[in-house]
């Protein structure tokens, strides 16, 4: 089992102050086996905060960051999956889910994590799937109105992955759609789990449905407690 | 030298104790046998060996252990005998017989020991009677450890309260009587040590005079212990008659040690009553003694007396606790006129201490405080000493610690007066202590007028003090500092429009004296800050009774002159991308002139100062996103705009992001939920023009390399036909998208392209993907259904 962090658009100092103490005291070093993150941290001290959390760290640029030397975007691959990141701004129309989509073909990566809209979103695509963790701050966007922080885990485990969304509603971590509320830290929300496809190339076995909005499935389970 | 002087004391001991142990063994052998007569003649020739001056006290301690403890055995040797019917009175003058002073009195105190003890005479003659015998001693070390043998032996045996030996004629007074009479003695003998020896020794002699003091200091427990020293007696004759001594023996050392002691052995009920007569002594005190520590100490001990339970509180009302502490340290200050700044502040910030724990609801109070320390730093000038810097944190501190609340602070008129007197380093620290405790305590600081108070304190990180840049800062340390004023900005914040306004523009006013340097931090907080409100006021519709109102537009106006402060620095990265957060928020508000404007700025900016490739790109990018996302343009202002971009995207420098821009660019002719802006016919000419850059490209590629390079952008562009082909482009037909997939076959195949396996795998999921919506059925893979691929 592995778990990977995949988080966004902080816009620290310019937007938030700091990451939600709630999220601080949740997220502690040695839980998490990769982190990825979008862009838009903005500073170093952001940058360093997350490299304690987990050595593994990968960013891509956003137009925001202080440091220039983040890629545009950058491919890895964990367990039988590979991932795509990128920050998004560079995808237009922002946050259209078509255009990503094909820079998900052109990156050949199963999963795509972008951010920029401060929404968040999972998609699954063909077999793929299209994530937006959001505004691990919260921050104000001038994409998405009344922003929430959150994040999202994946717990990728072969040919699994679980992707969890933690966010927090007025302050509580909650689950999405709102409403359902769970209690204490287990408060996250458990997507629906997608199975890799065995590696590429490979054809025919797609599902049925192209764009589906991942559901939240249940209550959930915290996989860093 | 010093070496010899070191081995020859180590002889001296060694020989001291071989000569004790060697009578000790006599004296056991006496014991054993009964023989009185011999247990005294060796008795006493054991404790000639304590008669020695060759030893320092150290030295002197461990052979005075040695014989204290065959003193014990002595003296169980005397009970037994008392026991046995030998009287008491007897061996009181028995061993008087012997023939050195100091045996004489070590044998006289474990008789008597005994006496006390048999009850044969009362308590307070016998005791009376040892400790004036003790004068007979005056060479200081041996007189302190015998006095202190005696205060050992008869600590047990004092008439106090209670006590076995309290009876009609002893009373308590005569154990107080005793012991005070016994301090007095030894501090004597302990300050007369000082004025003994050569001069250059001093060191050594204070040294070995530090070694010796809790002997002194034990008298003051043993009082403190005594249980019938009540309030009364306390106030009345102890405190008085200690206090007489620690005054008038004008030693430095033994004041600071004494007062010290006090403070710490007493219960601090007694202390809160008797503080006039407690504070009464400082000033009297030698101008060189530590009193800042003294009454440091004594003011923590009643804070926490007070903090013990809330029931003692009224006492300290009561007694005036504060207003008596304040004037003391006003004497003290007056008193000690040497007193360095660090004393001064130390004072104050341990009085502060005192007043916020004991007080906390006396704001008047500590505003007190710190306006009588900014009179006594009066005219200093800035302080340098860094001690004395690092107290005045300590002060400025106390109250951000105590009520977790910048806010509370703020209403302490004389806090900025205070920070005046700090350099502009430790100023710059101080501002940022502000800055935790307010991010610490998620304080929301949510007045105009609480801001401008704030920015009063902190101004050492908003401005160049003395208008000078300092260039010596570091920049890690500069970036820290400006960052935490950045995240500052987004505690200053309230839900009222007009307030929230008032406040921006404070902000504004502040951050704008910042110079080019600080800018670039505290220009986007501001503006997202500003943003946010407009956001807030966002479909509020104008006030038609006035402009008194803060409206989107007088925002706007002056988030306008805010980005344009940047041009100072310059930074037209950051100010393209503000711009163009305006212009989308200004579209939000249904305001065109003003979104126009904004891109306007957005414009020039990328004409005239953006001339990095990648950063072009970048904007462009940007410029792109955010004007794709524009409703608010009429046909002619967007004409323009969209024209421009995508002339600005034909001249990029490299090809392929020419490529990239110009067919993001067709976005900005089709945009899906508007039904005016689905110009079919001028998104195919961008997808044209792609194809012509990349054909130029891979052309470019084969002269320059030989080889034509990937076919990337080609499949890049494909998939640009499909996404506008499936979002019913009529432009785009199926034929169009056929001759593509022929073209980038073609291109695959051929021999002068570079093998690229990302393409590759890139072209073959675009593949899959028209054959995934073949298969969807519907309405999509009717469409979809004579593309062969």
């Amino acid at each position: 089992m592995v778990l990977v962090l995949a988080l966004g658009d902080l816009h620290v100092p310019h937007r938030a102050p700091d990451l939600p103490a709630k999220f601080k005291s949740m997220l502690v070093p040695g839980k998490i086996q990769h982190i990825i993150c979008t862009g838009n941290l903005c500073i170093k001290e952001v940058h360093d905060y997350l490299k304690t959390l987990c050595p593994d760290l990968h960013i891509t640029r956003g137009e925001y960051d202080e440091e220039t030397r983040y890629p545009e975007t950058k491919t890895l691959t964990i367990g039988q999956f590979k991932l795509g990141l990128c920050h998004g701004h560079q995808v237009i129309p922002w946050g259209d889910l078509d255009s990503l989509a094909m820079l998900q073909r052109q990156l050949d990566v199963d999963i795509l994590v972008t951010g920029h809209t401060h929404q968040f979103t999972a998609y699954k695509h063909e077999a793929g799937v299209v994530i937006n963790p959001g505004s691990a701050t919260g921050a104000h966007s001038s994409i998405t109105y009344d922003v929430n922080p959150s994040f999202v885990l994946m717990d990728i485990d072969g040919l699994r992955v679980v992707v969890y969304v933690y966010e927090l509603i007025d302050g509580e971590f909650s689950t999405i759609p709102a409403g359902r509320a769970a209690s204490g830290a287990e408060l996250c929300t458990m997507l629906q789990e997608v199975r890799a496809r065995p590696h590429r190339p490979h054809e025919g076995e797609v599902g049925p449905t192209q764009c589906e909005r991942v559901e939240p499935v249940s209550g959930c389970r915290s996989s860093l407690h | 030298m010093m070496a010899d002087g070191h081995e020859d004391e180590e002889k001296w001991l060694a020989a001291g104790i071989a000569g004790l142990q060697q009578n000790a063994f006599y004296m056991h052998r006496a014991l054993d046998s009964n023989n009185l007569r011999d247990a005294l003649k060796y008795s006493a020739q054991m404790l000639s060996e304590l008669r020695t001056s060759k030893l320092s006290p150290h030295k002197y301690y461990e052979l005075y252990m040695r014989a204290f403890d065959e003193l014990r055995k002595l003296e169980m040797f005397f009970k037994e005998e008392a026991r046995r019917g030998c009287s008491v009175i007897d061996l009181y003058e028995l061993v008087q017989h012997a023939g050195n002073i100091l045996p004489r009195l070590y044998l006289l105190c474990t008789v008597g020991s005994v006496y006390i003890k048999s009850k044969e005479a009362p308590a307070k003659d016998v005791l009376k009677d040892l400790v004036e015998m003790c004068r007979g001693i005056q060479h200081p070390v041996r007189g302190l450890f015998l006095r202190s043998y005696l205060s050992q032996v008869s600590r047990d045996k004092l008439p106090d309260i209670g006590s076995e030996y309290e009876g009609d004629a002893d009373t308590v007074t005569d154990a107080v009587e005793f012991v005070l009479q016994n301090f007095t003695e030894m501090n004597k003998l302990w300050v007369r040590m000082q004025h003994q020896g050569p001069a250059r020794e001093k060191e050594k002699r204070e040294k070995e005079r530090s070694e010796l003091r809790d002997l002194v200091g034990k008298n003051l427990h043993v009082l403190g212990q005594i249980e019938g020293v009540d309030l009364e007696m306390y106030k009345e004759t102890v405190l008085p008659r200690v206090l007489e001594q620690v005054v008038n023996c004008k030693d430095e050392i033994a004041q600071f040690y004494l007062m010290d002691c006090i403070i710490q052995v007493f219960p601090d009920e007694y202390h809160l009553q008797t503080l006039d007569i407690l504070l009464g002594a400082c000033p009297q005190l030698q101008p060189s003694v530590d009193i800042k520590t003294v009454l440091s100490q004594l003011m923590e001990r009643l804070s926490n007396y007070a903090a013990s339970s809330t029931e003692v509180l009224p006492e300290f009302l009561q007694v005036e606790a504060f207003s008596k502490l304040s004037n003391a340290i006003g004497k003290v200050i007056e008193a000690q006129v040497d007193m360095p700044t660090v004393g001064v502040v130390t004072l104050y910030s341990s009085l502060l201490k005192f007043t916020l724990h004991v007080h906390p609801d006396r704001l008047d109070y500590a505003d007190q405080v710190l306006g009588a320390c900014v009179k006594k730093l009066a005219g200093k000038g800035k302080i340098e000493d860094n001690k004395a810097t690092k107290q005045i944190v300590a002060l400025l501190s106390a109250p951000l610690d105590k009520y977790n609340d910048i806010v509370t602070a703020l209403k302490l008129s004389n806090y900025p007066h205070v920070m005046e007197y700090l350099d502009n380093e430790t100023n710059k620290v101080m501002a940022t202590v502000i800055i935790q405790s307010i991010m610490k305590n998620k304080t929301q600081i949510s007045t105009a007028e609480k801001v401008e108070a704030l920015f009063e304190l902190i101004k050492g990180l908003i401005k160049d003090l003395d208008g000078t840049p300092d260039d010596e800062v570091d920049e890690d340390d500069f970036k820290e500092e400006q960052n935490s004023v950045a995240r500052l900005i987004q505690m200053l914040c309230n839900d009222d429009p007009e307030e929230m306004f008032k406040i921006i523009c404070t902000v504004r006013k502040h951050v704008l004296t910042g110079g080019p340097k600080r800018l670039l931090f505290t220009v986007p907080p501001l503006v997202f800050s500003s943003l946010k409100l407009v956001r807030q006021l966002q479909g509020q519709d104008e006030n038609p009774f006035g402009d008194d109102t803060t409206t989107p537009k007088k925002i706007f106006q002056l988030l306008n002159q805010t980005i344009e402060a940047l041009s100072s620095i310059p930074a037209p990265d950051l100010a393209l991308r503000l711009y163009l957060q305006c212009a989308e928020a200004a579209n939000d508000c249904e305001l065109e002139p003003v979104a126009y404007e904004f891109f306007t700025q957005a414009y020039i900016l990328y004409e005239e100062e953006i001339s990095d490739s990648k950063a072009q790109v970048t904007a462009l990018h940007l410029i792109i996103g955010t004007l794709q996302r524009m409703h608010v343009f009429g046909v002619e202002n967007r004409d323009t705009l969209t024209h421009k971009a995508t002339g600005y995207s034909a001249k990029l420098l490299k090809k392929p992001d020419q490529c990239r821009a110009v067919y993001a660019c067709a976005h900005l002719f089709w945009v899906d939920d508007q039904e005016n802006m689905k110009d079919g016919e001028r998104v195919l000419i961008c997808l044209k023009r792609a194809l012509r850059i990349a054909n130029a490209a891979q052309q470019m590629s084969n002269a320059a390399r030989g080889s034509t390079g990937s076919s990337t952008l080609f499949v890049e562009i494909l998939n640009k036909y499909l996404y506008f082909f499936e979002k019913g482009n009529p432009q785009i037909t199926v034929a169009s998208i056929q001759s593509l997939i022929e073209l980038i076959t073609n291109e695959m195949q051929s021999e002068s392209t570079t093998p690229d396996p990302a393409t590759d795998a890139f072209f073959a999921s675009t593949l899959r993907y028209i054959q995934f919506q073949k298969q969807k059925g519907g309405a999509v893979g009717e469409k979809y259904e004579p593309i062969k691929a």
